[in-house]
């Protein structure tokens, strides 16, 4: 039998799981292959919508359903910790001593969050990266009555690149609506030269920065942050003083890769081939979504845009054929809606090959984001989409 | 003629085709995850790195140890000094 182990239960675990169930029926009905799902919690969290939740009226309750609900009835779900993956046994280890042997595993595992690498992170500054923490932003931007908001991000790499400058966008549309633009000073941070990596967009971007009248400012990486100052430091050596700071904190992957030795300290990002999706050379270990080390965007969209690849290798190993290159071959997609505020929105689609050219942001493309927020549940895990 | 020694870099980072997060956030990331003297080299295909990298590198006080084109992409050397 050929044991499918999928580690984690995010968009691109519990796809790829309902993929394979879709090409392996015959195989599962025969009792072949088996499929287990592995998730530390049972839920399956819809974390774009977390923004959302600080800035657009979103409910926790409404971002999260059971994982077991999303998988196809022939997937079996194990609800546990991962502490190890033992490839000389193939064998992956919980933390309540249960362990369970594979033949191919797939690392869906996703990126954690971790602001108390910056001290203090938790007591000075505010994201939305947790459905708490966007809660705790959207009291503090209802407890704010102007002064100076500083927009800024603290880690390499973070999910869904756009975020900080969709939010920056946002919090200028919400204060000029309550009253408040006028005593307040809005302030974004970009890490690299200009607004956004992406020079098109970051072409569209700075004018809007402009007009908004937030100030950018290039070059600036947070390194520190100076409480009793109220000043956020960068590693290049500038510092801004802040009434409200927002942050992006920093990301890593999960510890037991890196204590398993299947990616590198201290990142723990998965030495993933930019093609096939196999870890280190390994034949049959596959990562996807944030796990990875690709130089790709962090977002669902690109684990949603690698599932297929992964079903398509595995499912050729167990059929003992080539693999068909026209769907088991990753070529880079990723695809992501960016709201610009004011009810605006634009859509960045991109590959290794090909650059994204974003349409002029229109009402369009930000219904077509709360669209797919709504949708999400009923078409993306399932593979309808 | 004057050769130029390009250190071992103690680690590879392959951006090419990365449109977003792109080259200079990689870097960024993996100067984050290095110690002082190590020497990365970034592989890009975006034109603009060559110019945004040496920006930043001088920005955050590194030292810009070489860009150079090779086939199709260019590699730029930077090493950790602080």
């Amino acid at each position: 039998m050929n044991r499918i182990v999928i580690l984690g239960g995010g968009v691109g675990g519990t796809l790829t799981a309902n993929l394979l169930v879709k090409r392996l029926r015959r195989q599962l009905d025969r009792g072949d292959v088996s499929i287990t799902v592995v998730d530390a919690t049972g839920d399956h969290t819809y974390q774009p919508g977390f923004m959302y939740i600080a800035m657009g009226g979103e409910r926790a309750e409404r971002l999260q359903r059971r994982e077991r609900s999303l998988l196809d009835r022939r997937v079996n779900l194990l609800i546990g910790e991962v502490t190890l993956v033992d490839e000389a046994t193939r064998t992956v280890h919980f933390s309540d001593g249960q362990r369970i042997g594979y033949e191919t595993l797939v690392l869906a595992t996703g990126s954690r969050i971790v602001p108390e690498a910056i001290e203090h992170f938790d007591a000075e500054a505010q994201h939305f990266y947790t459905a708490e923490a966007a809660l705790r932003l959207r009291h503090a931007l209802d407890a704010f009555t102007g002064g100076r908001i500083v927009v800024a991000i603290a880690g390499m790499p973070y999910k869904c690149p756009p975020a900080p400058l969709e939010v920056s966008f946002l919090i200028e549309a919400e204060l000029r609506e309550r009253g408040l633009r006028g005593e307040s000073e809005l302030h974004f941070c970009s890490p690299i030269g200009r607004a956004f990596t992406i020079q098109s967009v970051s072409d569209m971007a700075t004018p809007i920065l402009e007009e908004k009248g937030i100030e950018l400012h290039t070059f600036f990486n947070v390194e520190a942050i100076d409480p009793g100052r109220h000043v956020v430091q960068s590693l290049e050596g500038e510092e801004l003083p802040y009434d409200l700071l927002i942050l992006v904190p920093p990301h890593k992957g999960q510890q037991f890769l890196i204590d398993s030795g299947l990616a590198p300290a201290p990142g723990g990002w998965l030495p993933t081939d930019r093609t096939t999706l196999q870890v280190g050379g390994r034949p049959n270990v596959f990562a996807l979504g944030d796990a990875t080390d690709l130089p790709l965007s962090k977002a669902g969209s690109t684990a949603h845009f690698e599932a297929p690849v992964v079903t398509e290798r595995i499912v050729a190993g167990i059929e003992a054929r080539e693999v068909d290159h026209a769907h088991g071959d990753y070529l880079g997609k990723v695809m992501c809606f960016f709201e610009v505020g004011d009810g605006k929105g634009t859509l960045l689609q991109f590959d290794y090959e090909h650059p994204p050219r974003p349409p002029k942001p229109n009402q369009l493309w930000h219904l077509g984001k709360i669209v797919f927020n709504k949708t999400y549940w009923h078409t993306v895990p399932k593979g309808r989409v | 003629m004057t050769e130029v020694v390009v250190p071992a870099p103690a680690r590879t980072i392959d951006a090419r085709g990365s449109f977003c997060p792109g080259p200079l956030m990689e870097l960024i990331r993996g100067i984050r995850e290095s110690v002082p003297g190590d020497v990365l080299a970034v592989y890009s295909t975006d034109s603009g790195s060559k110019i945004d990298i040496p920006k930043w590198v001088e920005k955050a006080g590194h030292r810009l140890v070489g860009v150079f084109a090779r086939g199709g992409y260019d590699e730029i050397v930077v090493e950790k000094t602080h």
